[in-house]
């Protein structure tokens, strides 16, 4: 299949005062187009920094990233980037909330109107467009903030524990409800997250990283046999509980 | 998710709502009881002559002054001197404020250039320059707004700076992954977040403001409320000053009140 992203030989360092942090050591990585992959890792390895490069609000010190085969210069419109709150803004109504990359770009006409409204229509966000974020249940906010992010239309999309602010069930429902819609609208995503069950119910390929500076320890495919795959009948499968024992154990977790 | 609107109160709720009306009506009541019995206190001590009227007048005398002096309008003009000066001192400040404060946020390099000075403007008792103004500027109604001014733009400056500093950086990193600009990320997050700031340092602006003004009048000694209470200290009628210092007791509380009342419809708006 065809490379959307390619990551080659990153290397990223902090310099503050106090120091300097080695955030990421020599890291290489391919995502193909329509592939869902996962990022795992111990907190504090790099992982947003690997996503902030991508989507190119972050220079690297070494190497370059190929999106679409050209190299990253700057924030460009195939990258869509989803944040671990919704950042919907209180003082804008949600329709204004989800058309404001458009606005930043100077592309809000009458025809990219047209496309967001569809959107809001079918993801049930329509009746509510005119109202304020504070007015719309944990779950809907999210719903709404992939919908700013698919508004300028990205081919890719990055998820930086986009579920991590929601209570467990509202977690696993609307985690359900991107899957389905980036597999509907054809998105390759790259999602960050601490939670391996969402991980591996989501996706095609987990990568996990090392402690910091982030290596690649290990990729694994994920292999689900189960009829009508969605995240949760994945829950159910055979092969789950293998597939959460070895990465557990790989992540290396001492409390 | 909604505010239900049309629900059936229970007899509990009514119960709990009327408690709560009969406590506030209570403390209004004590307020007002408290007023009445100073200034009824205040007029017997002097008709009995336990305190000397004239140098510590009289609510009587108070309200004698007032009607003579509405009288003639000399009240409302002096009155109204005071209020113009203050509203364009404190709106003046407040929008010059805001801008420098845009422009430090703008500008790293000089908002760390600056800081030393602000620290000191802001510790300095800013009253202090009035001589100077007068100097400058001239014995007119200019020298008292520019004293306005200068009471409430640093404190301005250094508000909504650290507003616009605290705004989210996540908020900020969202707009720059749609490839924003520096003034786009002022006009569409930084600046919105921090209008809150901006109106509750407003808050802060009008009292200092009429500081200002009131020092400022002291100085130039034409008219407003400032005016009174120095000319009447001098000519020693006290009733004169008494009256005075209610009226603005009363201006500073309705500007106060007003500023109060923009602040909860510009958040309701938001
Ligand atoms: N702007 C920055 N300046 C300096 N150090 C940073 C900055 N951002 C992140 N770091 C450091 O880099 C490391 C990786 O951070 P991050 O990518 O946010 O980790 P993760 O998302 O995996 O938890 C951390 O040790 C963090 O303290
Ligand atoms: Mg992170």
């Amino acid at each position: 299949m065809e490379k959307v992203v390619e990551i080659i030989d990153i290397s990223m360092n902090y310099h503050t005062l106090d120091g300097e942090t080695k955030a990421i050591q020599k890291l290489n990585l391919d995502v193909s187009n329509g592939e869902f992959v996962s990022i795992v890792g111990p907190s504090g390895c790099g992982k947003s920094t690997l996503l902030s490069i991508v989507s190119g609000i972050l220079k690297p010190s070494v190497g370059k990233v190929m999106v679409n085969g050209k190299e990253v210069q700057g924030p460009s419109t195939s990258v869509g980037y989803m944040l671990q709150k919704d950042h919907l803004f209180e003082w804008r109504t949600i329709i204004k909330n989800i058309t404001i990359g458009l606005e930043i770009q100077g592309k809000l006409n009458k025809e990219t109107q047209g496309s967001i409204e569809k959107l809001l229509i079918e993801y049930g966000l329509y009746e509510f467009r005119n109202h304020y974020p504070r007015q719309l249940s944990g779950g809907m906010r999210q719903r709404a903030a992939l919908i700013r992010t698919l508004a300028t239309k990205p081919d890719i999309l990055l998820l930086d524990e986009p579920f991590s602010a929601l209570d467990y069930q509202t977690r696993i429902a609307i985690s359900e409800e991107v899957w389905l819609i980036l597999k509907k609208e054809k998105k390759t995503a790259i999602l960050v997250t601490h939670d391996l069950a969402e991980a591996i119910s989501m996706s095609d390929r987990i990568i996990v990283l090392t402690k910091r500076p982030a290596e690649i320890k290990s990729i694994h495919e994920i292999k689900l046999t189960c009829n009508n795959k969605t995240p949760i009948t994945c829950r159910e499968a055979p092969e789950f509980r293998f597939y959460f024992n070895t990465i557990w154990k790989e992540l290396d977790i001492h409390v | 998710m909604y505010d239900s609107e049309n629900v059936i109160v229970s007899q509990e709720h009514k119960r709990y709502l009327m408690g709560h009306k009969r406590k506030n009506s209570a403390i209004s009541f004590s307020r007002f009881i408290i007023l009445i019995f100073i200034f009824a206190l205040w007029e017997i001590a002097a008709y009995k002559e336990w305190i000397d009227p004239f140098i510590m007048s009289q609510p009587s005398r108070i309200i004698k002054t007032m009607a003579s002096m509405s009288k003639d309008g000399s009240i409302l003009m002096h009155t109204g001197v005071t209020v113009y000066e203050t509203i364009i001192g404190f709106v003046s400040g407040t929008v010059l404020g805001t801008m420098i404060a845009i422009a430090l946020w703008w500008s790293d390099f000089l908002a760390k250039v600056l800081d030393p000075y602000l620290v000191v403007l802001n510790a300095l008792p800013k009253t202090a320059l009035g001589p100077i103004i007068l100097v400058w500027i001239g014995g007119t109604t200019k020298s008292i707004i520019v004293m306005a001014l200068l009471l409430s733009i640093v404190v301005t400056i250094i508000n909504v700076f650290t507003g616009f500093s605290n705004c989210d950086e996540d908020k900020i990193k969202l707009l720059k992954t749609f490839g924003a600009n520096k003034r786009q990320i002022l006009r569409k997050v930084v600046f919105p977040a921090g209008i809150p700031t901006i109106i509750s340092t407003l808050k802060i602006n009008v009292g200092l403001s009429l500081v200002g003004v009131i020092v400022g009048e002291f100085l130039v000694s034409k008219s407003g409320l400032g005016h009174l209470i120095i000319y009447g200290g001098q000519v020693f009628k006290m009733d004169l000053v008494m009256t005075s210092v209610l009226i603005l007791a009363i201006v500073a509380a309705i500007l106060y009140l007003s500023v109060l009342w923009i602040e909860k419809k510009v958040l309701k708006m938001m």
